[in-house]
């Protein structure tokens, strides 16, 4: 059985051990820093694309968002059960009538609730000189929108994978290990190896049918694909973005909203096997 | 018929080739206070976290009021303080204790009141990183204060206080038995125990030695009773005379004698009159009684 008040007071004690560690302000300043360099590195007038700022402000700041918030997310995690167990706060805990799944419903919630504040803060910042500098760019607000909402989905991906291998590793070292690496292989060597196969390849089988599929597959790209063929600059991204344009929207979304709940689910299945 | 609260039958527990626990069985009824004790690795901790579900018993069958141990039921009703109880230290004693009182749904608002109790109310509000060890364990006995737990589970709670706050500590202990709660306490001391509890379960090597009140082990014991007597001026040899077995200890004789043979030696040695200046009986010690059955079957 599943109780919001068990599952709200984990949450309300993890987001003030993330405040008092710093880790709010760490990541609003961090996103807020990102996002506020890329609007100055993108203050070039875009009015040959036909496009209004905003929505060049957001294709820019998903191909950010790409890897800060996974990057953020796994951060945050991967100290969530290995801390426990090596500070030894967890087999008192597990000994409350809480579940353990109320109990990464929790640490869920808090830790997506400063991811929200650190995208809401450096979207926020990007999408505000937008409006100030193109009064077109209300149009853009839909796609805006869309890239908060995604963002979490994809920071809520991360986060479960992050319980996950915490449970897994046991120690928090361990754990950091395993999410630097997953960081490093979802998010930047995934792709690259797509390229190189989608080079080698040349047009044939890869391209065509599995290229899609392995793009679908891995949740940043995903992510990705999602906000880029929804959005009307898909022709101001580069790189992935041109496969965009074939995938359809439907598909990507599935993606984006599937993979939390695969994740949490995989969370949930490794925790249950920590003994304390 | 009164229902046990705990009840343990037949409990083995193996972590590899190491047997923590063989073939222990144990019952605890309401309002009963019972001391497990034993040396460090007798099997102590292993034993109650299998009782709280935190680990799996190799073999046998544990009952925790009527439940299987671990069960919503269960833990909805038991409550543990752990060896080195660890808290987050980036929260304050109030915070951790307010989060506790919320998972039992209980009234946060209690959680002053519960530092109170076990003396950290005018600590309530510093991090619990700044914390002494015993502040962190009295942060541990508050939470297991909480509520109206049928079952408390305590590992070594004495371990890091003072006497008086041992003295507190026990005090909170009785007022809880007095309302029913069975309680399981370890120490690896005898003396800690105050022998301010019911029962006493004696653990060696991972097998129950010996179990029962502490006169009743005291008499299963049955180890010497020492005596010194102290010879009135130049009376000495004739006291050696008539207590043989007596050795002279700076002008005191001391022997010692079975507890059976007790009054016998007592009436001889009135019998000897005004040679006697002075008597002193000294029945074995706690440790004595705990040492004599913590070895006998032990490694
Ligand atoms: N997780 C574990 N893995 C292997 N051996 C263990 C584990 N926990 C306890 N033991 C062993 O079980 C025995 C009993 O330990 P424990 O219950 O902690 O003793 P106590 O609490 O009485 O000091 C010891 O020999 C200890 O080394
Ligand atoms: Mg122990």
């Amino acid at each position: 059985m599943i109780t919001p008040r068990r599952i709200l007071a984990t949450a309300a004690t993890e987001f003030r051990i993330a405040r008092r560690n710093r880790w709010v302000i760490i990541a609003m300043a961090l996103m807020a820093l990102f996002a506020l360099v890329l609007t100055a590195a993108g203050s070039a007038p875009t009015g040959g694309l036909g496009v209004d700022r905003l929505s060049v402000t957001v294709a820019s700041l998903t191909s950010l968002a790409v890897y800060l918030v996974p990057l953020l997310a796994l951060l945050m995690s991967f100290d969530a059960i290995a801390g426990e167990v090596e500070r030894g706060t967890l087999p008192l805990v597990l000994t409350y009538p809480v579940s353990r799944a109320e109990i990464l419903l929790g640490k869920l919630l808090a830790h997506l609730a400063v991811l929200g504040l650190a995208v809401g803060a450096g979207y926020g910042v990007a999408a505000l000189a937008a409006l100030l500098t193109d009064a077109g760019s209300l149009a853009g607000m839909p796609a805006l929108w869309r890239l908060l909402w995604s963002s979490l989905a994809l920071g809520a991906t991360f986060l479960g994978a992050g319980y996950a291998l915490s449970s897994l590793a046991r120690r928090p070292s361990g754990a950091a290990g395993l999410a630097i690496g997953l960081w490093l292989g979802l998010v930047v060597l995934y792709d690259l190896g797509l390229l190189a196969a989608v080079v080698a390849d040349n047009g044939g089988w890869f391209t065509t049918s599995a290229f899609p599929v392995a793009l679908l597959a891995n949740p940043a790209d995903a992510f990705r694909l999602f906000n880029l063929s929804a959005s009307a600059a898909t022709a101001a991204a580069s790189g992935v973005g041109g496969a965009a344009a074939v995938i359809p929207l439907w598909q990507s979304l599935v993606s984006v909203l599937v993979w939390p709940l695969v994740a949490l689910a995989l969370a949930h299945a490794a925790f249950r096997r920590v003994i304390p | 018929m009164m229902t046990s609260t705990l009840k343990i039958s037949a409990l083995t527990k193996r972590f590899g080739d190491v047997a923590a626990l063989s073939d222990v069985s144990l019952a605890i009824q309401p309002g009963e206070r019972v001391a497990l004790l034993g040396h460090n690795g007798a099997g102590k901790s292993t034993m109650m976290k299998i009782i709280l579900g935190l680990i799996p018993a190799t073999s046998g069958r544990v009952e925790v009021c009527g439940a299987m141990p671990g069960s919503a039921t269960a833990r909805a009703q038991v409550a543990y303080l752990p060896e080195n109880a660890a808290f987050h230290p980036a929260l304050t004693g109030l915070e951790q204790l307010r989060h506790y009182l919320s998972l039992r749904s209980e009234d946060p608002g209690q959680a002053q009141q519960l530092l109170d109790q076990v003396g950290l109310g005018a600590a309530a509000r510093r991090r619990i990183g700044t914390y002494s060890k015993g502040m962190r364990q009295r942060v541990g006995l508050a939470q297991a204060l909480i509520g109206a737990p049928r079952l408390l589970v305590l590992d070594e709670p004495t371990s890091g206080l003072d006497p008086v706050s041992r003295r507190d500590f026990y005090a909170l202990l009785d007022q809880f038995a007095a309302r029913g709660t069975a309680i399981l306490l370890s120490s690896h001391a005898l003396t800690e125990v105050e022998a301010r509890t019911d029962r006493i379960v004696i653990l060696s090597g991972g097998h129950l030695v010996a179990e029962g009140s502490l006169p009743a082990l005291r008499r299963l014991a049955d180890l010497p009773v020492a005596l010194h007597v102290t010879a009135r001026n130049g009376y000495a040899p004739a006291l050696m005379d008539a207590l043989p077995g007596a050795i002279l200890v700076g002008g005191a004789l001391h022997m010692a004698c079975p507890q059976s043979e007790k009054l016998a030696l007592l009436g001889r040695i009135a019998g000897l009159g005004d040679k006697v200046a002075d008597l002193e009986v000294l029945p074995p010690s706690l440790e004595d009684i705990y040492s004599h059955f913590s070895r006998r079957d032990g490694q």
